[in-house]
């Protein structure tokens, strides 16, 4: 069994958003990265406990510069074997995706589990990009996976459910919440990250297809209106005639 | 070049985020001087399909194929570019949806079409093809130029109001070619949470969150969500804590919603609940605590205990609807 876990780096869920360079660039100032929740969390977990129970060959690949390095090195600690980094900036889900299908074309991974968005750009695009450069069958947005031999069973969320799916591999998934739960690395984890591979590959030629043009922050709230605890029909009124929500 | 726009159905009833894109493609069809041709894919009525033109679709192009019944990516990603190749569509508006989300980027990889998921704004195409987007889980917006020739825009639903017209749309059977070999995901069953409003598409969310002390005390939200028509939702601790199901669970991993009315109540609002759910048009929070963080991106809001304020607030709703 081979796996792939597909790993970015974002802003820390609490990072101030702010930008800079005429509202071109995102302000990292201050800023502390983390693994992509959802590539951690759920992709990451759930492929170190299929490995766990039946084996596998763990890889892990970042597009991204050197910047990387260290949330890549974390997701060895967690218990991947060897990791790749493509040595690429890009924000294009296109790009990006040409380079995972690039790395993951000749090497016969069974699994390619990516999470269901980033929480910086949520393109929640990469999955389905690198099923289709691939030709591989993809199940998006997934909260439960099983394997029973080479025949996995997957839960896809849907409006208002999910969907139990079965599907040979090889296969692409997204992840998200459902599919694990989070760890931490431990100091025997971190040791043994040092010394593991982490392979630093040039790209490959590939095309962005959309490019950043700036970046704006919402509007500020006017202010909260509050409404005394003993006087409810007076929210009721505003939110029916003022706000005409209801 | 007609503008295609993707639109899923559930149970042969065309979806609520499906007639938002619609509409959406018809207005930017308007804007680039085209037509707006819906795709449909699997068995629907004829009148739902003719009724499309009320969203503003000129044509609409139905694969009744039975086997279409379920998504599967690859088949439906076949069925989209052979559609937009029989249309010479150079632009394909998905809702950014649970369908949308498994199949627009397979589509936007197939067709080396420049994808932007989770448009909140129509095209401006004054200088190049600029669509505004989500970013920071609705912490931020980003405008981003698509580049290819050709574009796929996924809209967030509830983000464009429908206001539909009274116009016919032509329908034409479409019979894409596709193989029993190209299923590759079966469908062995569907688990919905039946009787419930799904949160994406809700017009109203009625949230809980830990101030609501446990499971047991979820009845007074379900009663406001009921006088309101609203769904409910919330915070994460809440799943977590197996009080309310996953699916529930709001905010920067969760759901992200955007509501014409948010309702939360005895959620304190930390950054990460705030990710998924600032987009909303108009927020209410209810709480006893007048420091909470909430307050500052409410736009009304009570300070007080939510089991007194709660059971009170239906009733007023109540009377206001009788
Ligand atoms: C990486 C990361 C991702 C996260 N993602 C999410 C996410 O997607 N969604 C999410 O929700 N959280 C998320 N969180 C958790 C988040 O940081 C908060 O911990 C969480 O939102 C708090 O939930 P809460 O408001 O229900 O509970 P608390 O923070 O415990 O707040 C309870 C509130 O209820 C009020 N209260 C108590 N009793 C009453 C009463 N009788 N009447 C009225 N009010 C009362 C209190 O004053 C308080 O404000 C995430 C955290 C991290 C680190
Ligand atoms: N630069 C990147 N390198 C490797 N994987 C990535 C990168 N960006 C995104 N991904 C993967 O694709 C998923 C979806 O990202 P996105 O489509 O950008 O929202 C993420 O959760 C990651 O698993």
């Amino acid at each position: 069994m081979k796996i792939l876990v597909c790993i970015s780096k974002t802003p820390d869920t609490t990072a101030k958003i702010a930008f800079t360079d005429n509202n071109t660039k995102f302000n990292e100032a201050g800023v502390q990265f983390i693994i992509n929740p959802y590539d951690e969390w759920y992709a990451l977990v759930r492929a170190l406990e299929l490995k766990e129970t039946i084996g596998a060959d763990l890889h892990l690949i970042t597009v991204g510069g050197a910047d990387c390095d260290p949330i890549i090195r974390k997701a060895l600690a967690l218990g991947g074997d060897e990791a790749f980094r493509v040595n690429a900036d890009s924000a294009d889900s296109y790009y990006i995706a040409s380079q995972i299908a690039a790395h993951a074309k000749d090497k016969q991974y069974d699994i390619i589990f990516t999470g269901k968005e980033t929480i910086d750009y949520n393109g929640s695009g990469i999955g389905g990009m690198v099923a289709e450069l691939l030709e591989l069958p993809y199940v998006s947005i997934a909260a439960k996976f099983d394997l029973n031999g080479t025949v996995a069973t997957v839960n896809r969320e849907i409006e208002g459910g999910e969907e139990v799916c079965e599907v040979s591999l090889p296969v692409v998934v997204s992840c998200q919440k459902g599919m694990a739960e989070a760890r931490i690395p431990n100091m025997r984890g971190i040791m043994a990250a040092r010394t593991k591979p982490l392979t630093v590959v040039e790209p490959v030629a590939a095309d962005a297809l959309t490019a950043v043009v700036s970046f704006e922050l919402p509007p500020a709230k006017a202010g909260v209106k509050l409404i005394s605890p003993d006087n409810v029909e007076e929210l009721v009124k505003l939110l029916h005639e003022e706000a005409k929500v209801i | 070049m007609s503008i295609l726009i993707f639109a899923d159905q559930a149970q042969g009833k065309i979806k609520k985020a499906a007639l938002e894109a619609i509409q959406y493609g018809a207005k930017v069809a308007e804007q680039l001087g085209t037509t707006a041709t819906a795709l449909v894919l699997g068995p629907v009525d004829a009148a739902e399909l003719t009724a499309l033109g009320n969203y503003g679709a000129q044509k609409v192009l139905h694969a009744a194929d039975a086997r279409l019944h379920e998504v599967e990516s690859i088949v439906y990603t076949k069925a989209i570019a052979e559609a937009a190749e029989k249309e010479g569509s150079k632009v394909i508006i998905f809702p950014h949806n649970f369908d949308g989300k498994a199949i627009a980027p397979r589509v936007s990889a197939r067709l080396k079409a420049g994808l932007v998921a989770g448009a909140i704004s129509y095209p401006d195409t004054s200088n190049g093809f600029v669509v505004k987007k989500n970013v920071f889980s609705g912490k931020a917006f980003a405008n981003i130029n698509i580049t290819s020739e050709k574009k796929v825009i996924a809209i967030i639903p509830n983000t464009f109001p429908v206001a539909p017209g009274t116009a016919t749309a032509t329908v034409e059977a479409f019979s894409p070619a596709i193989s029993d070999a190209d299923f590759k995901v079966k469908v062995v069953r569907t688990e919905t949470v039946s009787g419930d409003i799904p949160l994406t598409e809700a017009e109203i969310i009625v949230s809980g969150g830990r101030g609501m002390k446990g499971p047991e005390n979820w009845g007074i939200l379900e009663d406001l969500a009921k006088s309101l028509g609203a769904a409910t939702a919330s915070s994460r601790p809440v799943a977590d804590a197996g009080w309310r199901p996953h699916h529930e669970h709001v905010g920067q991993t969760g759901l992200t919603v955007r509501p014409n009315l948010y309702i939360a109540v005895g959620i304190s609002g930390a950054i990460q609940h705030l990710a998924g759910v600032n987009g909303s048009k108009v927020i209410v929070v209810i709480n006893k605590d007048p420091e909470a963080p909430f307050f500052k991106a409410a736009d009304y809001g009570i300070v007080g205990d939510a089991f007194e304020v709660v059971p009170k607030l239906t009733e007023a709703v109540k009377k206001l609807k009788s």
